[in-house]
Parts: structure tokens; sequence; C-alpha cells
């Protein structure tokens, strides 16, 4: 029989599910160790230790975490209203140079925390007109939103490279990246946030963009489930042809809700220009857009999920990193196989153990049959 | 007849978590005859067949054909045993021939030459025994809808079923094609074929079975000679208690003109025309009603009217004054609602709770919204007070929509509608998959706003609830209205213009 209507409770579909297809993919990831010679315990507790061990660890993890949570908020926003934004990485990539900008020009006049608002402002609108093209085109003219945002992804690369060797480089130097910014212009790190449980961040750049991380997880809460185009927009997600009864603008509605998420996905940019490298560099996005995808998926588009699963994929980053490093063996190709099983599992296959938990659960509740 | 009956069920048990959809269900039907199962939307009904066609696997229980017990895990398995199926939604590749369609899944070999000779043979040989006549090269997509059923039919026979069942038939068929479909039944039974018929129209029960088993909340409750009951206590068995079967309403009064349709021209996605050139008017105080076959422009005028559709030329005029913006949110705001003909991917949006359904559509009414914010507290206590007045059930506004049943769901629709005291009222299909009682329910609603003195538009493909329901009907034929008639218009004249035979 179908079991897909059947609704299960709560605690099944956003804990148990998500843990099970977690313990699958370290059990396959484990599996895969264990085949070119490395013990899976040791290697996992290695993986655990160089993401948790210590202050310096957590702060790298949390690090990596703020970005995905930027760009999993951005893919979150676009698909509730049915709009697979593939292209936060190319968005958040733009924002970078909507940040730098603002930075470059205000960091020797005032200090971070007045340049830090104009900055996230700055990235946001770059980044969303770079996803205002591929939504005018899907909204007016019918283009597909996963094509456009993909091939926009390519267009900023190119366009940020070109930027960076030619224009914004410093006269005389080699490398492709910006004059480092100026105090005013850097973000301070969270140090004592993780002094607080006794220990000591070190070199780790995790930084003030992980409270505006949290900031936009609750305006994003309230845009979709409190506000008048929250409600549009999950109107025209969940049923285009209701929409349409209910006088809800297709266009406008598109066009609005791909604003928002570029907007998002390019303040990611504030966690690596001026909270880590202090200056505009190419590669800043390095993957965190596309890992948004995963991380959307996994802490299913709600903002409570998305910074639960955005600081697993932190600890996989980090820890990654952490066990290539102790174990030879596994090189840094591995780290991403294991990254690839995580996205496999908890994003694609995320409804793969539904049929078989909805009879066990149906056995166990006691239904009779 | 001394022979085991063709099926037999007992004792026959399913559960979907909670919902007891079959309870201990015991049928018998005896082989060359014609058994009718009636019952309301949700009584069971459908499950019951699955369960025979092998789609679901019941949780206890028994099923025998001609005596020897079965065990029915999948439609091949059902097919194996002479058990035949046509859906309610027609299973047919529209761009196949009709031979093509038969031959699908039982091709005989890789290579096709073969197969398609025999199964020219077969279908000549089907048409002479059973009168099922159709052009075996035609292509489905240009068959009428009566005949792509026959098609379906042909398939069911051609594997070699002796057991036909029917899910809901009649549902797109004209009167005169239902009655083509009816005499073929009655050939195929009168060759020894069983034809199990599931619906829950009253009167076609009276009209072709033998038998008619009743359900009702999956349990079955009656099983009576055709010959030996009445449609009054057929409805009294499916509801449990007893029925108005018509709609009591005094004369109307009507006023002045509140909707007029001038030259209406509306082509379809691929732009064929579907609404041709069609003039009328609505007065308050008066139900007009559309009649006609289901496709033949009735859906395409009705969302236009609603601003869903773009009309290629003609004009829409509210109380004397043409529309300059025809869209869905224009046309509200101007007093005009709308109770689309599917619920399901137009009036609501099923995931969503109850209550925020309860505002599709208005939701930027500034009641229900504090700036940009919604105003949950408000709209949650306007949902209860519409959940009270119309009794939907279960009355929990935080319920998912989906969760409701298909008369409650289109109480919903039907409340938020009604309830924003429209002075322009479209509904279509106000009562498709409702039960009897909530259509009663319904139906004093569509009244209550006419006597009020609204002006109502109502299309559905229930001839006999636009023949209750209106004081005018209209007749809709290829895009055309082909005739108007009075509310006392005979089903027969009406059967013929909505067939395009007279005007």
């Amino acid at each position: 029989m179908s079991t897909a209507s059947v609704r299960l409770p709560n605690w099944i579909t956003y804990g148990l599910m998500p843990v099970l297809n977690l313990l699958v993919a370290f059990l396959i990831s484990g599996l895969v160790v264990w085949l070119i010679g490395e013990d899976p315990i040791e290697a996992l507790k290695l993986l655990l230790q160089g993401a948790l061990g210590s202050g310096e660890g957590i702060g790298f993890t949390l690090f990596y975490a703020t970005s995905f949570i930027f760009t999993g908020l951005s893919v979150a926003v676009a698909i509730h209203a049915g709009l697979f934004n593939i292209g936060s990485e190319g968005q958040a990539y733009f924002g970078g140079l909507g940040c730098a900008l603002v930075a470059l020009s205000l960091d020797r006049y005032v200090p971070w925390y007045v340049t830090m608002p104009v900055a996230v402002v700055g990235a946001a609108i770059f980044g969303a007109a770079w996803a205002f093209i591929p939504a005018w085109l899907q909204a007016k003219r019918g283009s597909h939103i996963v094509i456009t945002t993909i091939m926009f992804n390519y267009i900023c690369s190119a366009l940020m490279v070109y930027l960076l060797a030619h224009i914004l480089i410093v006269p005389g130097k080699m490398a492709p990246e910006t004059r480092t910014f100026l105090e005013g212009g850097q973000l301070p790190k969270l140090g004592w946030l993780i002094e607080m449980f006794g220990s000591t961040i070190g070199a780790a750049p995790f930084n003030v963009s992980f409270l505006i991380a949290l900031v936009m997880c609750l305006l994003v809460w309230l845009l979709v489930w409190r506000t008048k185009l929250g409600y549009e927009m999950r109107t025209l997600g969940i049923s285009p042809s209701a929409a349409i009864y209910a006088g809800i603008p297709y266009a406008r509605t598109v066009i609005i809700a791909m604003l928002i998420s570029g907007g998002l996905a390019g303040m990611m940019a504030l966690n690596p220009v001026m909270g880590a490298s202090a200056r505009l560099q190419v590669e800043l996005v390095g993957g965190a857009g596309f890992v948004g995808i995963a991380v959307s998926l996994m802490g299913r588009n709600h903002p409570v999920g998305i910074i639960l699963a955005a600081i697993l994929f932190g600890i996989l980053y980090q820890g990654g990193d952490a066990l290539s490093f102790d174990m030879p063996n596994i090189t840094r190709e591995m780290i991403l196989v294991i990254q690839g099983l995580v996205i496999l599992f908890a994003g694609a296959l995320e409804y793969m153990f539904r049929p078989a938990l909805v009879r066990i659960y149906q056995k166990l509740v006691g239904t009779g049959g | 007849m001394s022979q085991a009956p063709a099926i037999e069920l007992v004792g026959i048990d399913k559960k979907f978590g909670v919902v007891h959809a079959n309870k201990n269900i015991d049928l018998t039907v005896a082989k060359g005859s014609i058994h009718g199962i009636i019952g309301e939307n949700g009584a069971g009904k459908s499950t019951l067949m699955s369960i025979l066609y092998g789609f679901y696997q019941a949780d206890g229980g028994e099923i025998r054909v001609d005596g020897k017990p079965v065990t029915i895990r999948d439609s091949q398995a059902a097919i194996d045993v002479g058990i035949g199926m046509v859906h309610q939604h027609f299973m047919l590749v529209e761009n196949f021939t009709v031979l093509e369609n038969v031959m699908l899944g039982a091709e005989g070999g890789a290579l096709l030459a073969k197969g398609v000779a025999a199964s020219r043979t077969e279908l000549k040989r089907l048409e002479t025994d059973y009168g099922l006549e159709v052009d075996p090269d035609a292509l489905i997509e240009e068959l009428p809808v009566g005949l792509q059923q026959r098609v379906e039919i042909l398939k069911a026979m051609y594997r070699g079923a002796e057991i036909l069942i029917l899910d809901e038939p009649t549902g797109v068929l004209t009167p005169a094609e239902a009655d083509h479909l009816f005499r073929i039944l009655r050939v195929l039974r009168d060759q020894g074929k069983t034809v199990i018929l599931i619906t829950h129209k009253l009167r076609e029960i009276m009209a072709i079975t033998d038998t008619v088993s009743v359900m009702r909340r999956g349990e079955m409750v009656a099983t009576r000679k055709t010959s030996e009951t009445t449609v009054e206590e057929l409805a009294e068995l499916m509801v449990g208690r007893r029925v108005l079967l018509r709609v009591e309403k005094g004369v109307a009064t009507p006023g002045e003109i509140v909707l007029s349709v001038r030259n209406l021209t509306v082509k379809d996605g691929r732009g064929v025309t579907m609404v041709d050139n069609v003039s009328f008017d609505v007065r308050a105080g008066e139900i007009v009603g559309i009649a006609g076959v289901a496709g033949n422009g009735q859906s395409e005028l009705l969302e236009a009217l609603a601003g869903i559709r773009k009309p290629t030329s003609g004009e829409i005029l509210l109380h004397g004054k043409t529309i300059d913006k025809v869209t869905p949110a224009h046309l509200r705001a101007l007093g005009l609602a709308h109770i689309p003909e599917d619920r399901h991917h137009m009036g609501l949006v099923l995931p969503f709770e109850e209550y925020q359904n309860s505002i599709l559509g208005y939701h930027r009414d500034p009641a229900f919204s504090t700036g940009p914010f919604m105003n949950l507290e408000a709209i949650r206590k306007d949902a209860a007070l519409k959940i009270e007045k119309y009794d939907i059930r279960p009355p929990n506004p935080r319920l998912r929509t989906a969760n409701f049943s298909g008369g409650n769901q289109q109480k919903i629709v039907v409340a938020r509608e009604i309830e924003r005291d429209p002075k322009m009222l479209l509904i279509g299909q106000p009562t498709r998959g409702v039960d009897i009682g909530a259509i009663e329910f319904i139906h004093r609603r569509i009244i209550e706003m006419r006597d009020a003195g609204k002006a109502v538009l109502l299309v559905s493909v229930e001839l006999d609830e636009v023949r209750a329901l209106s004081d005018r009907i209209l007749v809709m034929f290829a895009g055309h209205v082909v005739g108007e008639k009075t509310a006392d218009a005979g089903e027969q004249t009406l059967g013929l213009m909505m067939a395009g035979i007279a005007a």
C-alpha cells in the first residue's frame, strides 16, 4: 500500500529520520575508510576531535557553519516560493563585491560597527542584483530558474576574476585581490563566546557575522510564516494554480522571493571577506552556495533545522581538514566523498526510510492492523 | 442461480492508520448480474474495489472468485482471475490508436506485427459479440469521452475479464451516452459477464442494477434486490437518516442586471476556442445555471469571468460598468466571489492548516493583517466562527486541510466565499465529491444567497443539480450557448441540447 499519505509525528519526521539518514551515511563512509585500510572508528574520533575537540576547532566549525546558514536560508526562501535557486554560490560571490566596496570606502573613516550595517546592505543589494536577472527571466519569460542561476554562477566567477585581476588589484602586486581592509572594515572575532566555555579561539576566524546569521534566521522565520508576503510565497510554492485563483501576482512574487534569496546569499560574503581574510579574494565562497542546498534540504527549509544542518556541515568541513592532516591516506578527495554521502542520504534520499518507518510506526501505535 | 457466485468477499477488513476504511465486509456478487455498490464519498467503496483489484492488500478476510479462495497481490493477479476495472479517470495513451491502447501490456512478443493482426481479429469479435463498436485505428484524443470509456471496457474484455468493475462511469457522460453505456452493460450481463457498478447516483442504481449493496462509514449496511427497494430507502441507508432529495425553494424575484457577458471568446492553452462569442446576463436574486457535458467550455467561461483566464475578445460588465482590470484580486474587490470547480487545485492549498485556507484570496484584507504581518489571532477567530456556522468537522482550525473529508473541504471554500457577502457569486461544481449531507447544506446556502438578492451563476456537470437549483438554465455545447430554458424543462430536452442535437 502507499505510505506517502500517512502522517507521522513531528519527532519522527524532524528528529528520527535525519538522524537515521546521518547514521547510514556515516556507516557507508566508515566502510569506505575501512576499504582503504584505515580504522573507521579512529577516523571518526579524529574527525570529531578536529571539529569539536578544541576551542579553535569549534571556532572553525562555527565559522563554516555561519556561511552555510546564510546560503541555507537563501535556498530555503526560494524553495518556499517553489523556486530552486542553484545560484546562491554566484550571488554570494557577487555579494562579496558589494561588501568589499563598502569596506574599502569606509574603513579609514569609521569603526567596524558603522561599516558593518552598511556592508550588510551592500552585500545584500549586490547578491539580490545577481539574482534579479534569472528571477526576471523566470517571471516574465518562463526561462527555468535552475538553468539560469547555474549559468549565472559561471558568469559571476568570470566577472569577479576579471575585476580582481584588472581593476581591484593593488598596483604592483601579483595576487588577484584587493588591499587589506583597515580595522574599520574588519569584523571582530567572537573569542569571548568561546571563552565563556573555558576555551580559546586561537586562529579561528569565527566572527560577528555568526550573530547576523542568527538574526537572519529569525527574520526569515517571520517572513515565511508570519507575513502576508510569506503566505503568498508559500501558496505559490505549494500550488501555483491556487495562487492564481487567490489573485497572487506570479511575476512579482517570484522576483521578490528571488531578491530576498539572493540578498541572503550575498550577506554570506561578510563572513569570509570582512570576518576572515579582510580583503576580497577569488573563490571566496568556496562551494558554500552548493552546501546551502544540502543544508536547506536537510533542515527541512526551516531556520532551526538550517542552523543544525549548517553546524553538521561545519563539523564535516573542519573535521575533514583535521582528518586528512592526521591520516594522510584519507585525502582531501576522500573527505569530499564523505560529505557527498551525507548530502546524498540527508538531502537527496531524505525520505528513503519513510515507508519502513510508517509501517513500524503503525505496528507500534497499534491500529490493530 | 445454483452456480458459485462470481465474487464472494468474506470479512474483508482494512485500516489506514486510525481510519477504519473497511470493517468486516461481506459481499456476494452473483454470476451474470449487475451489482451496484452505493455509498457516500469516504464510505469505503473505492477501498473495497481497490482491494479486489489488488491495489491494496486487506488486513484480514478472504476473497473468493467462482467459489475458489484467491490472493490478489496486484492488478496482474486480478486480471489473471478474470477481474477487469474501468477507472473513473481513464488510463489511456492519448496519442495512441484504439488498437495500440488495447494491446498495451499484452503485445505478445517483441515484434508487433503478429500481435496487431491477432488484436484486430479479437477486437472484431468483441465488437460483434457485445456491440462495443469503436474504430480500431482512431486516435484516442480524437474520440469523444463516451467512446474513450468504451475503449477502457474493451481493454478489460480483451484481457479476458469475466467480472468488470466500473468506478463512477457516468460522471463524464451525457445522459444519452450514459444510456448507451447501460445498454452495453446489459448485453454483457446477458452474455454471462458480471458487472460491478460503483456510483453515488441513486437514479443509475435504479435504472440498471439487479442487486444493490449500500456502504456507510466502512460498513456494508444492506444489500437489496433493486426491484424491491426505492430511491428513498437507499438514500436513507446511505446517510443513516432521512434526507431531502429535492431542494425546496420559492419563486425567484430577479432584480437589476448584475453581471453582463458580451460576445466573450476564450481560448485554452493550445489556442483552441473553448468559449465562442457567448453573451448573457445574470440578475440580482436569480440563479442562472449552465448545463453541459464536461469539456464544452463551461470551465473556461467560469475561469474567464473570475479573471483567471484571459479572454481573447468580448466584454464583462458588473452593474453595467465594463471591468478594466479583469484580475482575480480586482474582481474580488468589486464584490465577485468564486467557488472554483476544483477545490484541490484552486480553492484550497491542501498542506495548509484550515485557518490559512479560510482567508485564501482575502489575505490582504486589513481585517486580517497588521502592517506587513498576518493577524493570526483575527484569522483564527474568523476561521472558528465559519467552522461553527458551517458545521465544518472536525472543528479544528489548526488541522491540515488535506485531512478534512471532501465535503468538509468544500464547506471551507463555500464558507470563505459566501461569508464575504458578495454581490455576484460564481460557483463551479459545488458538490463534486461531496457527501449527501453536505450537498443538502451547500444547496441551502446557495438558495439563501439568491433569496438575499445576490446574483448567482452556477456551473455543474450534474444535470440534476442544475435543474434543482437554477431559475434559468443555459445549455453549452462546443463553446456556444445553444439555448436557454426555464428550470422546469425536461431532462430529455436538456439532454438533447447538451449533445448538440436540438435547441
